[in-house]
C-alpha cells in the first residue's frame, strides 16, 4: 500500500513527465493489492459464542474514557432496535433474530482492513494503518470533511458533531496507544466472559478460523468473513447463519476500496500531459484562416 | 431598477466616463459603486424592487442561523447525521453548484480555443457564472467542514494524494484561481487599469486551456468520489467505471443551460444594463447553446443506459427506485433534450428556456441522488435534514443570487465598458504619466 500511495503522489508531483511513470504505473497496479503487513495482529470474532453480555461495550468505554452512555452496560433494552457505532461507543452489541435457529449477537467495531477506505480517501492523511495492524487517526490535521465516514464500507467512523470548535473523527483504534503497541490485546478481547474473540497474527487467526470450520462443518458457513472482504481485514467474524442475516454485507467486493478509484487517479496525469497540446492543437486549426492569430475583444482596435 | 430608470429616464448610469456637466472626468469608486446614482436614489430604487424585501426577509432569518451553527456546532444546525455524513451543504452546495458552473471553461474555450467569436457577447457571463458557482460552493464547503480554518491543510500542512478530495481540493484551488484571472478582465476595466487587461489578455489562451484540463479532471473527480461508496449509493446510480464520466459529460449541458437560465432572468429583470450586442445576439446565441446543450444531453443519455448495460442493471427498473431512477433520466435528460432540441430546431426559445430548466434541475437531482437520497438505500429510510440546514442553504443560495446582481450591475459583463483606453491616456497626460502599458 505504502508503494502504491507514494506512486499516486508521484503521479500528481510528476504530471508534466508522466507519459514514462505511467508506464510503471500499469506494473505497480499489475502488482495486486497489499496484502496487509506480515506481523499484523488481529481478532477472529466466533459468533456462536456471544451471549450479548455487553461487557465488551463497558470495556471499551472505561479504556477510551469515553462518556457514560445514556443506559447502563447491563441494559438489555438497547437491543431492541440495530444501533451503529457513534462518537460516545466505539463499539455495540447488536442482537439479530435467526428464524429456526437460536439468536446471535454480533459485536461491531472498526473492522481494521488491510487497505482501508478511510486512510486513502482521506486528503489529509490523518490515517495510518500501523505495522501492528491498527488503523488510527491523527486528530491533529483533520480538516472534518468526513469523507472517511461516506467511504468506510461498514459504516464505522463517527463524527463528534456536538463540538463546535473541535469536533473529531471517533472510532475504534484497537486500543493501539494504551495496548496493542505494547503486544497487549484491546480491552474487549480480555473483557470477554465467553472468548468470543481470539486475539492473534492475523495469519494465525486465519488458520485457527478454517481449522474451526473443519472441524464442525456443521455449525459454521464455511467461511472466515474478512479474509477476502474489501482487500482483507484485521478483524474476521466466524458464524452459524449466512452473514447477511448478522448485519455485515455478503456482497462485499473482494478488492480494496480504493481499486474504484485508481483508474480514475491513473488517468490525471495523462490528462494534465495530453490536453494542454490537444487543445492549443485545436485552436490552431480552429483559428487558422479567421484573421490575425485570432486577436480580438470586446473593444476591437480601443488600443489603436 | 428597472422600474426606478423608467420614473427617472435622466439617471446617468455607469458605464464610460462621465457625459453631464463634468464631461471627461473620470467616475470615482464610489460613484461606481452607486452606479452614477445618489445615495438617496440608490436607497430610493433599492426599496421600490420587491425581490429585495425577499432576500432581506431570508437573511433576517438564515444570517443568525449560520451565526449559531458556528457556535453551537454542526450537530444544531444539521442534526449530526454519522450515516449520511454529507447533507444538503455538500449534497446542494458543492455536487450540485459545481457542475452548473462548468459555464466559465466551456463559454472560455468556444471563444478563445475554438474561436468562436460570436459567442462574445455571453463569455463574461459564463465566465462569471463560472467563478461565483465555485466561489459559493467552497462558501458551502466552509459552512459544512468540521473544522474550517484547516481549509488550507491539505494544501500545506498533510498532504493525502492517493485521496480523490486531494485532487479536488487542489483543482478547485487553482481552477478559482484561473477563472479569477479570466475575470479580472472586467474587474479592470471597471477601475480603470488598462494594464492589468492587457496582461491578462495575452494569458486567455492558455487560461481558456488550464479551464479544461482543471474541469475535465475536478468534474470528473465529483464523481469519482462515490466510487468510494458502492454498496451505499443505489446501483443505479454507481458505476465504478463510468461515474466520472456520468459527473463529467452531464455537467457539460448543466453549465450551457445555466448559462442560458441566467441570461433569460437577465434580459427579463435588467435589460437596462444589456447593451445592444447582448440583447440583439442573445436568441441567436440561446439556439447555438440549446443545440450543444441537447448533444451533451443525448451523449450523457446513452452513458447511462450503457452503464445500466454494462453492469446488467435492468432488474432494478422495476423497482420503486427503478421508477425515481425513470423519473429522474425521464424528466431531467429526455424530457430535456427533447424540449432542447426541438426547440433549437423551430427557433422556439420558449422551449429553450424551458428546456434549459429541466436540464439544470435534472443535474441537481442527480447529485442530490447520488449523495443524498439514494445514499445508504439499504437501510430502507431517505434522512430528511432539519429545517435548519435548509434554511442555511437558502440564504447562502441567496447571498450567491445577490452577489451575482451585484456584479452584473456594475462590472462590463452584459454591456462593453465604453471608455476607450486612448481617452484614459489623454486624461493621465495631465499629470504626465502614461499607463505603462509597454512596460508591463
Amino acid at each position: 500500500m505504502i508503494d502504491r500511495r507514494d506512486f499516486l503522489k508521484g503521479c500528481l508531483a510528476c504530471s508534466v513527465t508522466a507519459a514514462s511513470i505511467s508506464v510503471v504505473g500499469k506494473d505497480a497496479f499489475a502488482a495486486g493489492s497489499f496484502e496487509g503487513y506480515p506481523d499484523a495482529m488481529g481478532v477472529l470474532v466466533d459468533l456462536t459464542r456471544c451471549v450479548g453480555c455487553r461487557s465488551c461495550e463497558a470495556a471499551c468505554n472505561n479504556e477510551q474514557k469515553l462518556p457514560d452512555p445514556d443506559l447502563p452496560f447491563d441494559d438489555q433494552s438497547v437491543f431492541k432496535e440495530e444501533r451503529r457505532t457513534t462518537d460516545k461507543a466505539y463499539t455495540v452489541v447488536n442482537k439479530y433474530e435467526i428464524a429456526d435457529k437460536d439468536t446471535l449477537f454480533r459485536k461491531m467495531q472498526c473492522n481494521h482492513c488491510n487497505e482501508p477506505a478511510c486512510l486513502t480517501s482521506c486528503f489529509v492523511n490523518a490515517y495510518t494503518k500501523t505495522k501492528e495492524g491498527a488503523v488510527i487517526y491523527n486528530s491533529k490535521v483533520c480538516v472534518g470533511c468526513r469523507n472517511c465516514m461516506i467511504a468506510c464500507p461498514f459504516n464505522i467512523p463517527a463524527y463528534s458533531y456536538s463540538s463546535p470548535t473541535n469536533p473529531l473523527i471517533k472510532k475504534c483504534i484497537f486500543c493501539y496507544d494504551t495496548r496493542l503497541k505494547n503486544g497487549r490485546p484491546p480491552a474487549c478481547v480480555e473483557i470477554c466472559p465467553q472468548q468470543v474473540m481470539t486475539f492473534g497474527h492475523r495469519s494465525d487467526l486465519l488458520a485457527i478460523g478454517h481449522e474451526r470450520i473443519k472441524n464442525d462443518p456443521a455449525k459454521y458457513v464455511n467461511k472466515v468473513y474478512g479474509e477476502k472482504e474489501v482487500g482483507g481485514t484485521s478483524w474476521m467474524y466466524l458464524s452459524s447463519v449466512d452473514f447477511d442475516k448478522v448485519g455485515l454485507d455478503n456482497h462485499m467486493q473482494n478488492e480494496p476500496i480504493i481499486s474504484n478509484v485508481k483508474d480514475f487517479l491513473g488517468m490525471v496525469p495523462m490528462v494534465l500531459s495530453i490536453w494542454p497540446a490537444l487543445f492549443t492543437g485545436i485552436h490552431l486549426l480552429a483559428t487558422k484562416n479567421k484573421g490575425e492569430h485570432g486577436d480580438h475583444d470586446h473593444e476591437e482596435g480601443d488600443q489603436q | 431598477m428597472k422600474q426606478y430608470l423608467t420614473s427617472n429616464s435622466d439617471v446617468q448610469i455607469v458605464d464610460s466616463l462621465r457625459t453631464d456637466n463634468d464631461r471627461g472626468r473620470r467616475w470615482t469608486l464610489m460613484e461606481k459603486l452607486f452606479m452614477g446614482l445618489t445615495l438617496q436614489q440608490y436607497i430610493a430604487q433599492a426599496i421600490r424592487n420587491p425581490f429585495n424585501w425577499f432576500l432581506a426577509l431570508i437573511f433576517a432569518i438564515g444570517f443568525p442561523v449560520i451565526i449559531g451553527r458556528f457556535i453551537f456546532g454542526l450537530e444544531w444546525a444539521t442534526g449530526g447525521p454519522q450515516s449520511n455524513a454529507w447533507g444538503l451543504f455538500l449534497g446542494f452546495g458543492l455536487f450540485g453548484m459545481v457542475p452548473l458552473s462548468s459555464s466559465g471553461f466551456q463559454m472560455g474555450s468556444a471563444v478563445e480555443v475554438f474561436g468562436r467569436h460570436d459567442m462574445e457577447p455571453l463569455e463574461r457571463l459564463g465566465i462569471l457564472n463560472g467563478i461565483l458557482g465555485y466561489f459559493f460552493a467552497v462558501i458551502f464547503l466552509m459552512v459544512d467542514l468540521g473544522q474550517p480554518w484547516r481549509l488550507p491543510y491539505p494544501m500545506v500542512v498533510s498532504w493525502g494524494p492517493a485521496s480523490v478530495l486531494f485532487l479536488v481540493a487542489w483543482h478547485v484551488a487553482t481552477y478559482l484561481s484561473v477563472q479569477a484571472a479570466e475575470m479580472s478582465t472586467p474587474f479592470f476595466e471597471w477601475m480603470g487599469w488598462p494594464a492589468g487587461r492587457t496582461v491578462i489578455k495575452k494569458m486567455a489562451l492558455g487560461l481558456a486551456v488550464a479551464g479544461i484540463i482543471l474541469s475535465t479532471l475536478h468534474q470528473g473527480a465529483l464523481g469519482a468520489l462515490s466510487s468510494y461508496a458502492p454498496g451505499k449509493i443505489h446501483p443505479l446510480w454507481y458505476s465504478s467505471s463510468f461515474q466520472w464520466l456520468y459527473f463529467f459529460v452531464s455537467s457539460l449541458p448543466g453549465g450551457l443551460c445555466m448559462v442560458i437560465v441566467v441570461s433569460t432572468i437577465v434580459i427579463k429583470t435588467m435589460a437596462w444594463r444589456c447593451d445592444d450586442n447582448f440583447k440583439l445576439n442573445l436568441d441567436k446565441l440561446h439556439i447555438s447553446l440549446a443545440k450543444g446543450a441537447s448533444m451533451g444531453l443525448f451523449t450523457y443519455f446513452v452513458i447511462r443506459m450503457v452503464g445500466v448495460a454494462h453492469d446488467n442493471k435492468w432488474a432494478y427498473l422495476a423497482t420503486g427506485w427503478g421508477t425515481w431512477w425513470m423519473f429522474e433520466i425521464g424528466v431531467g435528460v429526455i424530457l430535456s433534450m427533447i424540449l432542447l432540441t426541438v426547440g433549437a430546431r423551430n427557433k422556439n426559445l420558449t422551449l429553450i428556456r424551458l428546456g434549459a430548466w429541466t436540464t439544470i434541475l435534472g443535474v441537481i437531482l442527480n447529485r442530490l441522488n447520488v449523495y443524498l437520497i439514494t445514499f445508504n438505500w439499504k437501510h430502507g429510510e431517505i434522512e430528511i435534514p432539519p429545517w435548519r440546514e435548509f434554511m442555511i442553504t437558502i440564504t447562502i443560495y441567496c447571498v450567491y443570487i445577490a452577489t451575482y446582481r451585484f456584479i452584473l450591475y456594475r462590472w462590463p459583463v452584459l454591456f462593453r465598458w465604453k471608455t476607450k483606453y486612448g481617452e484614459y491616456t489623454v486624461l493621465d497626460a495631465k499629470t504626465g504619466a502614461k499607463p505603462a502599458v509597454s512596460e508591463l
